[in-house]
């Protein structure tokens, strides 16, 4: 029987329904991702909860693929397991739906699954159903991958509309990596530098602040709209004004200065492996002590807290090292360079 | 020895501000009067908000925000040029930035792009030249904006596009001055604006010299600043000390960039290839003589204005009679003052110039009004 | 159009008229056509949209940096007499 990396790229044929797709699955997404549930290759997998389940879905079109420190199989696990965990949940269960483009080359797809199954094993989920279509040249740009996860709350009380005034804002990292890191690589920016996408799986970090008590008001990974739109959603959520300190924002030399070079703000870059905490002020150490035993958080940092400001209700306050402040506004519209 | 960093950093000190603001409230307390400082570039706007500048100053400095962003000067007839153009077959429109986002009369050129028409963004000039040679079969449009800083580049791409055999490339050239848009706002008899800071780096380009004539002219203090906020503070500095010695004259703070003569190599090329317009049509401030660029008539068969003459759309489209863009570009209201300001108007849906980018007054005060700070 | 930081040039490519230069850690291919006189290794310019539009005089960098150290300890003695 001929076997699927006898091909260099995928067919029309891959997602026909017949021999081919069945190689295709078997050869490349079974043997990534292997476990009891898939296995059995029912229509839907069946799964036992106690409790309340965190339910989620996220489709990653990144563009390109592959990007310094990550792929678009590494980001659709750790997107979709981030959002479980942002919720106290235990990330458990995933679903993996492909829509791949005619011509797309196997060894790339491969490598694409490996990289999701790393991803899988660092929160120990597992992928129990799933989907490919493969679709005629042109209709989609490569591959684009929807996961949808389940998982066991695990810290119930987790909410955009906890915050309360006194609470610490921390942040994992430094932000805007992910964001700097698609953009370099994009066409017609033409720029080299060292940085990497931040792009990470959260749960074993979120894990650890649950075993060690710290109160978590609210948890939000700063995806797209970066920190400005996670912090402007809990201001208006839980009604309350969060003031910044925008030199404790911690910023890589690399973030800095791409944004130097488009006009970009780094509280608006998409980040993928960074997130956000709004814990009681007596919490904060501890909070930091955790995330900081996690080599890629040593820079987590405290940047602001929420306060009672009443005319400054759901708002968000930047104050600067010079003496003034301005609201932290939610990015908008394309992210295009600024020219004036 | 100097260190890159320096650059960055000691001209953004927090120190430094500090004691520039001590200074600058030194001097004001010994003017009379207002002291309304018109910041005529984009770029000096987007520093005074991102560093909340205006927060640090006396009461009696206020800044006036000028027509400084070529984007939000570009009036909608010329932004429904480019989607005529853009909706030419085997055409594609090749633009700098977020200039695809301001709408004209029937739509942004964002809104045409999705519409199915081959609009490309683009942060270098000389991408256009790739894009040219990777679509020999396609006509491609430069759709060329800018003050006096994004000129020679424009130019160097006419001059590459030759050198190299490309030929299947036209221009449309919206390049303008920023001379008459200082004489279009001083012309006007009830005009507030009593002193300057002058553009960074269109002046590393033409020169401070081009500022000298405004100077004696309107007898108004002149400062070239850079974008840095050390730099504009020590602007403000250098214009309120002029006020208080009752001086006005033209003065240079950022000459670490900017000679008296600018950059001769670029103005050669621009020569070389560009002519200035009788006439253009400002959002904002309306028609200005002799305030902007074309190219050279030799040059006629790459003028993409004359070569689509014939479907290029001629009628010239106001803003909403109630917008009051051109009394805040001369500093005679604030755009509180205006009926729809905040109510038709607003960043989504801007009625005039203002409103267009984030360093338009109107823009700044809708985001920025009613802060409590 | 005013988007421009310092970048330090790293790398000369004269036959394509063009240079590389470092902003804070991002490295950039832009061109050099608008400068007559050649560029060398560690010059400090300006870049906009992908052009060198000049070199930053260092020297007189260096005399701005020197006054305001002036300017900021002279406040922080009133201070103290104060």
């Amino acid at each position: 029987m001929n076997s699927v990396t006898n091909d260099k790229v995928i067919q029309l044929s891959h997602g026909g329904g017949g021999k081919e797709m069945n190689r295709l699955i078997k050869e490349i997404f079974f043997n990534a991702f292997d476990n009891a549930i898939l296995r059995k290759e029912e229509d839907a997998a069946v799964l036992h909860f106690d409790g309340n389940v965190a339910f989620t879905t996220d489709s990653f079109t990144v563009a390109p693929i592959f990007f310094a420190g990550g792929d678009i199989g590494k980001l659709a696990v750790a997107g979709t397991v981030n959002d479980l965990a942002m919720m106290g949940a235990e990330p458990q269960f995933l679903s993996c739906s492909v829509i791949i483009e005619e011509g797309f080359e196997i060894t790339k797809l491969k490598t694409i699954v490996a990289s999701m199954a790393t991803e899988l094993k660092k929160s120990n989920t597992r992928i129990v159903c799933g989907d490919t279509k493969v679709v005629p040249k042109g209709c989609v740009d490569g591959l684009f991958i929807n996961t949808s996860g389940v998982g066991q709350i695990i810290k119930p009380d987790v909410s955009v509309r906890n915050l309360e005034a006194g609470d610490c804002i921390i942040v994992s990292r430094d932000i805007g990596r992910h964001g700097a890191a698609i953009l370099m690589a994009r066409e017609g920016l033409t720029l080299e530098s060292e940085l990497t996408s931040d792009c990470a799986n959260l749960w074993p970090i979120v894990e650890q602040l649950i075993a060690a008590n710290v109160e978590v008001h609210a948890m939000r990974d700063a995806t797209r709209g970066g920190m400005s739109a996670v912090l402007n959603e809990w201001a208006k959520a839980s009604n309350v004004c969060i003031e910044v300190k925008e030199d404790a924002v911690p910023v890589s030399d690399e973030v800095k200065g791409l944004c130097e070079l488009y006009g970009f703000e780094p509280f608006d870059l998409a980040n993928e492996g960074t997130f956000i905490v709004a814990v009681p002020a007596d919490n904060a150490e501890k909070a930091l002590n955790v995330m900081q035993q996690f080599c890629h958080c040593q820079t987590a940092s405290i940047i602001g807290q929420v306060t009672e400001q009443q005319n400054n209700q759901g708002k968000v306050i930047l104050q600067t090292p010079w003496g003034s402040a301005r609201y932290l506004d939610v990015p908008q519209g394309e992210l295009l360079p600024r020219i004036c | 020895m100097i260190a890159l960093a320096d650059l960055y950093q000691g001209f953004r000190d927090p120190k430094v501000i500090r004691s520039l603001a001590q200074q600058i409230s030194h001097y004001a307390s010994q003017v009379e009067g207002k002291i309304n400082i018109m910041e005529v570039c984009g770029g000096h706007t987007h520093t005074i908000m991102k560093y909340g500048l205006n927060q640090l100053l006396p009461s009696n400095i206020e800044f006036i925000h000028g027509p400084g962003c070529p984007v939000c000067i570009m009036p909608k007839e010329r932004i429904d040029h480019a989607a005529t153009l853009a909706s030419q077959p085997d055409t594609i429109l090749v633009t700098l930035g977020d200039m695809i986002r301001v709408p004209g009369s029937k739509g942004s050129l964002a809104q045409f792009r999705a519409k199915g028409c081959d609009i490309r963004p683009i942060y270098d000039p000389l991408d256009t030249l790739t894009i040219a040679a990777d679509n020999p079969d396609k006509t491609i449009i430069f759709f060329a904006i800018g003050f006096e800083t994004s000129t020679p580049m424009t130019a160097v791409l006419i001059d590459q596009a030759s050198q190299r055999g490309i030929n299947n490339l036209l221009f449309h050239i919206n390049h303008v001055l920023v001379p008459p848009a200082i004489d279009a706002v001083m012309s006007d008899p009830l005009v507030k604006v009593n002193a300057f800071i002058g553009p960074a780096h269109v002046s590393v380009i033409s020169g401070a010299k081009i500022y000298r004539q405004a100077v004696e002219t309107y007898s108004t203090p002149v400062v070239v600043s850079g974008f840095e906020p050390v730099d504009v503070m020590q602007s403000i500095l250098m214009l309120v000390k002029q006020k208080a010695e009752q001086r006005a004259e033209l003065e240079n703070q950022y000459s670490r960039s900017v000679s008296e003569n600018g950059n001769q190599t670029a103005q050669a090329l621009i020569d070389k290839y560009l002519t200035i317009r009788p006439e253009f049509r400002w959002r904002g401030l309306g028609p200005i003589e002799n305030s902007a660029l074309m190219l050279k008539p030799e040059y006629a068969h790459l003028d993409a204005e004359r070569v689509y003459a014939n479907v290029l759309p001629q009628v010239e489209i106001d803003d909403h009679k109630a917008c009051q863009c051109g009394d805040i570009l001369r500093g005679l209201c604030k755009p509180k003052d205006c009926k729809v300001f905040g109510r038709g108007c607003s960043p989504d849906t801007p009625l005039g110039s203002c409103m267009v980018s984030s360093e338009g007054a109107c823009n700044a005060y809708y985001r920025y009004n009613g802060v409590n700070l | 159009m005013c988007l421009s930081i310092p970048s330090k040039v790293v790398e000369l490519h004269p036959d394509e008229q063009a240079v590389t230069v470092d902003t804070m850690g991002v490295k950039r291919k832009v061109s050099s056509h608008l400068l007559a006189e050649p560029l060398a290794l560690d010059d400090y310019v300006l870049i906009h949209i992908g052009f060198v539009m000049n070199k930053i005089d260092k020297a007189d960098a260096m005399e701005s940096l020197a006054l305001y150290k002036e300017i900021v300890s002279k406040l922080e003695q009133q201070e103290r007499e104060a």
